[in-house]
């Protein structure tokens, strides 16, 4: 028998410590309930004669003290799993950044050097790991038991999910939403190594087709984005003007709807697909929508070309 | 009852004897029966493919069917326990019987929407079963887009056309309820005299009424969205197949509490009559029904923590799911208050009703981790969610259905069961329960992710645990139907009021008669007015 | 209740059912009824408004550009024939309260006139927007930028409308159905619970169009 769950980050410490204050209170409460049942369940069984005295007034003394301990103890719950949820959300700044895409019935993750892999994802201990994660058709679910983590990866959009793993091994990934025939196949290892042991392996495996912006940048020029947008090369910008995108990302971008949007993976990936749904201000509506031509991995690519043009060193 | 007495040889069951008469009746005691037949056909349906389910999962790469196969079987499952057994069993079977009778009236408001009621619930179970073993369907009974809309290849759209046939079904019978309760209570029943079960009828019947037409358009959306590719739901036509989730958890979350509120009803009207006490708390607990109705409507997104929601809509259906907790845990409290001090005899619905308040408060305190955010992120999806779910569903409900069936059986058949069998199939029930839904608490902490045919290796002595509990209960789910079928030839006659239990519907006959009441009775007093202890003497 | 202030409403009537003490207390339990399947209604196709207005602020440049090209004269001559077709069913109620079994029926007639002609409108409606090529998929004719957020509210106008064209078949079914009571002299001053039970649907049917009209025509063609 393995009961064994690792505790791989602090993170997957905080949430043991909320489980383990749940636990505490639904045993005290589990004791409380079957002990009174059982009480008065053979005390006052029809043939004891235990005195029974008058029928006790005032009732609504207990409604209202356990009604009110109950109150008090709930919302102690729930600040402090809110308390947990919150630092769940929050990625901390220069967390290092990787690319999960999900396809039935398969995981697929891109690091920023270009190293790929598939249904396995190599993570060093000691850093903030941001998974930047979309499907390719239904709604998946990035789960990492040893870290408590997980998290919904939906189709059109890009969700997030981070951790700290402070502990080297290797630990179960599974698919959390059913999505689908394979779904129980849709399974990976997470192996996190020293970071020496993690350098030593994105050299061994990168360099095929350049850093995720090198790729990037070649399929900027493959599918014609230079011919309007102007690029670090001081190339391109063609004939027809389009927004720039250099220190693009990350930016605050003013929109011809006089709203102001921050320029992050969604709104590359949305000006991509959607180019019209989101006009830059005083630049005309000309962009032809993509939606259809370029596939998830290769949007990720562009993104990260994008962003490098913005002082984001791929490491 | 000496008029009752004369009356005996006439009444529902045998007043008129051909099937004719049995399929246009607009009796609710009858329809009550006739949805007892189908329930219970469909309980035994959906029990099987759990049980197959259960034998699948004793070998970590499935020991019986595909994976395809599996997914069939926890979808079938899923639609046909939820929509046609948990939501119509205790409304549309043991309110239908005796909602009426509790109130003084002759029958429900509109006999002949209840009829159609049944009809259109057969309609959509034929519809709904054709669907899942004909076409077979993977999506899970939760239909999440766009697996459901834009992969999924099974019969989804007939799937969804049963289960709004079945969703107006429990519509009529709600909109029955509703009415029934506001106009045909007898000369005296006032609000607060009612007994707890009809409150808890009340709440559930609004929920069907509200909640019920949006799933309704959603599932209308859903076909359109396979026949026409709309977009809807699409996210590459611009859709948002989120927005799916919350339409279908605005419905579905409201439907857990029509599952569960009944059952708290039941178990209000068993421990007062057993422990010979009245309802601690009569207005804490039919209050906190009303509450838990409305405040059921606004937490929904806490099934979709982790599913994209914003931070703030987390935090916000996070304290709510909280807030509903608390009059549930007042129920608890409040029965256990009952019993103080009481005359308490261990027949069998009262054995079943105490186990469903230990089921009940294990599957409540569970949801106290899973509706504490940083606990759900790691729980959601899991089998600790599934172990959550089936405590209160099949632990709270469907034993409180059988604490119901048995405490009212009596009054439909006029016969009584043998006790200790029916002790001991109680006993069975919370037996095996308990061995076949705990080891999936360990489970999901360890991090085993719900609807896994193939599953880690790591995983199987608990699994196997699991498995053998279902054997067990599958036997106290069995031996019921065997006693109570024997008792309707072999029972001894029951009298009017065996278990010497106030509410009107004790004071008809048993069976009742055609109109229920030769008089329309008065009520002149509470409910539960059980005699206080030193008029009583103790039981032998 | 004094049997001093008992009216012949308060016994039991020719059409009383068994469960009922009296025919005022049968009248009333089905107007309470019909309140309540319109409570069940009014969900139904709130959950349809919600995503519609959901799906409007996700894209209000497409759902503009769809507004645009909807028949904004048929919309309104047939939001004013509605109208006035609950003014003439109120108008009916109000006559067999005081008994004019014969004016209900002409104006029930009118109502239903009313209604065939809003049904009719509606079919030349679809089949000018079918014709203009307003149909989500490969010929939809609104092309470029907002196509996609146009193709949703096309979707939401054939499937709202649709369903309002179902509500309203039933309404005229029912309509008819009070007319020839009022013909054949089954409803009375006393007993006419279906007449106000169907005018409660009629005028719903036509609150549902009054929330679709601005949401189909009006919504983004100002300015």
């Amino acid at each position: 028998m393995n009961f064994d769950l690792p505790v791989a980050s602090p993170g997957a410490a905080e949430t043991d410590q909320l489980l383990g204050a749940l636990l505490l209170i639904s045993l005290a409460v589990l004791v409380l309930v079957f002990g009174l049942m059982a009480l008065y369940g053979i005390r006052y069984r029809a043939r004891s004669t235990a005195h029974r005295g008058a029928p006790g007034e005032k009732s609504w003394r207990f409604e209202i003290a356990w009604t009110t301990v109950t109150i008090v103890a709930f919302f102690a719950l729930d600040v402090w799993g809110a308390d947990v949820y919150m630092r769940q959300s929050q990625t901390p700044a220069h967390a290092m950044k990787i690319y999960i895409i999900g396809k039935q019935w398969m995981w697929k993750a891109e690091h920023e050097g270009g190293q790929r892999e598939i249904n396995a994802l190599h993570v060093p201990t000691g850093r903030d790991v941001q998974l930047i994660m979309t499907s390719e058709d239904v709604i998946h679910d990035f789960s990492v038991p040893a870290f408590r983590v997980k998290r919904d990866v939906l189709p059109g959009r890009y969700e997030t999910l981070w951790f700290h793993p402070n502990r080297a091994g290797t630990y179960p990934l599974y698919c959390d939403q059913f999505c689908g025939t394979g779904h129980s196949e849709m399974v990976g290892d997470i192996v996190v190594l020293k970071p020496v042991e993690f350098s030593a392996w994105l050299s061994a495996n990168g360099e095929i087709g350049g850093t995720l912006a090198d790729q990037g940048h070649t399929l900027f020029m493959r599918y014609g984005c230079s011919g309007c947008h102007e690029t670090t090369e001081g190339g391109g910008g063609g004939t027809v003007r389009a927004p720039p995108l250099i220190g693009l990302y990350g930016s605050l971008v003013p929109l011809a709807d006089r709203t102001v949007v921050t320029a992050d993976d969604k709104y590359i990936r949305d000006s991509i697909l959607m180019p019209a749904s989101q006009i830059v201000a005083s630049y005309p509506n000309l962009m032809p929508s993509y939606a259809g031509q370029i596939s998830e991995e290769n949007l990720v690519k562009v993104i990260a070309y994008i962003k490098s043009m913005a002082g984001e060193t791929p490491r | 009852m000496s008029i009752a007495a004369g009356l005996r040889s006439d009444n529902y069951i045998n007043h008129e004897t051909t099937v004719r008469s049995w399929l246009v009746t607009t009796d609710h005691k009858r329809i009550a029966i006739l949805y007892l037949c189908s329930i219970t056909a469909f309980f035994f349906i959906g029990g099987a493919a759990a049980a197959l389910m259960r034998y699948n999962l004793l070998s970590p790469r499935g020991a019986l069917v595909s994976p395809e196969m599996y997914n069939r079987l926890f979808t079938m499952h899923g639609i046909v326990m939820v929509w046609f057994f948990l939501v119509p069993a205790a409304p549309a079977v043991l309110g239908n019987f005796v909602l009426p009778l509790m109130l003084g009236a002759r029958d429900l408001a509109f006999p002949r929407i209840n009829l159609l009621s049944w009809y259109l619930f057969i309609a959509g179970g034929a519809i709904a079963m054709f669907a899942v073993t004909y076409g077979g369907l993977d999506t899970g009974w939760t239909f999440y887009t766009p697996l459901s809309t834009n992969f999924s290849k099974g019969f989804v759209e007939v799937a969804a056309l049963g289960i709004i046939l079945s969703g107006y079904a429990s519509i009529a019978t709600g909109l029955n309820f509703i009415v029934t309760i506001h106009r045909l209570r007898a000369p005296g029943l006032t609000w607060y005299r009612m007994p707890i079960f009809v409150w808890s009828m009340y709440a559930t019947s609004v929920l069907n009424v509200l909640a019920t037409p949006v799933l309704t358009m959603a599932l209308i959306l859903i076909a359109m969205e396979r026949i026409f590719h709309i977009g809807v739901f699409d996210p590459a036509l611009g859709g948002d197949p989120v927005l799916f989730q919350h339409l279908f958890w605005f419905y579905s979350h409201p439907a857990v509490y029509i599952m569960i509120l009944p059952g708290f009803g039941i178990v209000s009207e068993i421990i007062p009559c057993f422990a010979r006490r009245p309802l601690f708390g009569y207005k804490f607990v039919a209050w906190s029904s009303i509450a838990i109705a409305v405040i059921g409507f606004f937490v929904w997104a806490h099934h979709m923590f982790v599913a994209g929601v914003s931070v703030y809509s987390a935090l916000v259906f996070s304290l709510l799911s909280y807030v509903i907790a608390v009059p549930s845990a007042i129920k608890v409290f409040n029965w256990l208050g009952t019993m103080h001090k009481g005359y308490i005899r261990y027949n069998t619905p009262m054995l079943y009703a105490l186990g469903f308040v230990g089921l009940f408060t294990i599957g409540g305190l569970s949801g106290l981790f899973t509706a504490a955010l940083g606990a759900d992120v790691y729980l959601h999806d899991t089998y600790f969610v599934v172990a959550h779910f089936h405590f209160i569903m099949v632990g709270g409900m469907v034993t409180a259905f059988f604490a119901g069936l048995h405490f009212w059986w009596p009054k439909m058949t006029g016969r009584l069961y043998p006790e200790s069998w029916g002790r001991v199939a109680a006993l069975l029930l919370f037996g095996g329960f308990i061995l076949t839904f705990l080891p999936q608490f360990v489970l999901g902490y360890l991090g085993m992710p719900r609807r896994y045919p193939i599953y880690d290796p790591g995983f199987q002595v608990l699994n196997v645990l699991s498995s053998a509990g279902a054997t067990i209960l599958a036997g106290g789910y069995l031996l019921p139907m065997g006693y109570l079928l024997w008792s309707l030839v072999y029972g001894q006659p029951a009298g009017d009021n065996p278990w010497d239990a106030t509410g009107l519907e004790w004071r008809t006959q048993s069976p009742p008669r055609v109109q229920n009441f030769s008089v329309t009775p008065r009520v002149t007093e509470t409910a539960y007015n059980y005699p206080p202890p030193e008029q009583q003497e103790p039981m032998a | 209740m004094s049997a001093a202030t008992r009216h012949r409403e308060d016994l039991p009537g020719p059409e009383t059912e068994f469960q009922y003490p009296s025919e005022r207390e049968q009248h009333d339990t089905s107007m309470t009824g019909m309140w309540l399947f319109l409570a069940t209604e009014t969900l139904f196709f709130g959950g349809l408004f919600l995503i519609w207005l959901y799906y409007r602020y996700l894209f209000p440049a497409g759902f503009a550009l769809a507004t645009e090209h909807t028949e904004f004269a048929i919309g309104t001559v047939n939001s004013a024939l509605l109208i006035t077709s609950s003014v003439t069913y109120a108008c009916g109620v109000a006559a067999i309260r005081v008994g004019d079994r014969k004016l209900l029926f002409r104006l029930a007639v009118a109502t239903i006139a009313l209604g065939v002609v809003f049904m009719l409108l509606k079919g030349v409606e679809w089949y000018l927007d079918i014709d203009a090529g307003m149909v989500p998929g490969p010929g939809f004719a609104l092309r470029g930028p907002g196509s996609q957020g146009a193709a949703l509210f096309w979707i939401f106008y054939y499937l709202a409308t649709l369903l309002h064209a179902i509500h309203l078949l039933i309404g005229l079914g029912l309509v008819t159905w009070i007319a020839l009571r009022a013909r054949n002299g089954t409803v009375t001053r006393e007993s006419h619970a279906s007449v106000e039970i169907v005018g409660l649907y009629w005028s719903f049917v036509d609150m549902v169009w009054l929330v679709l009209y601005p949401m189909i025509y009006l919504a983004g063609r100002a300015g």
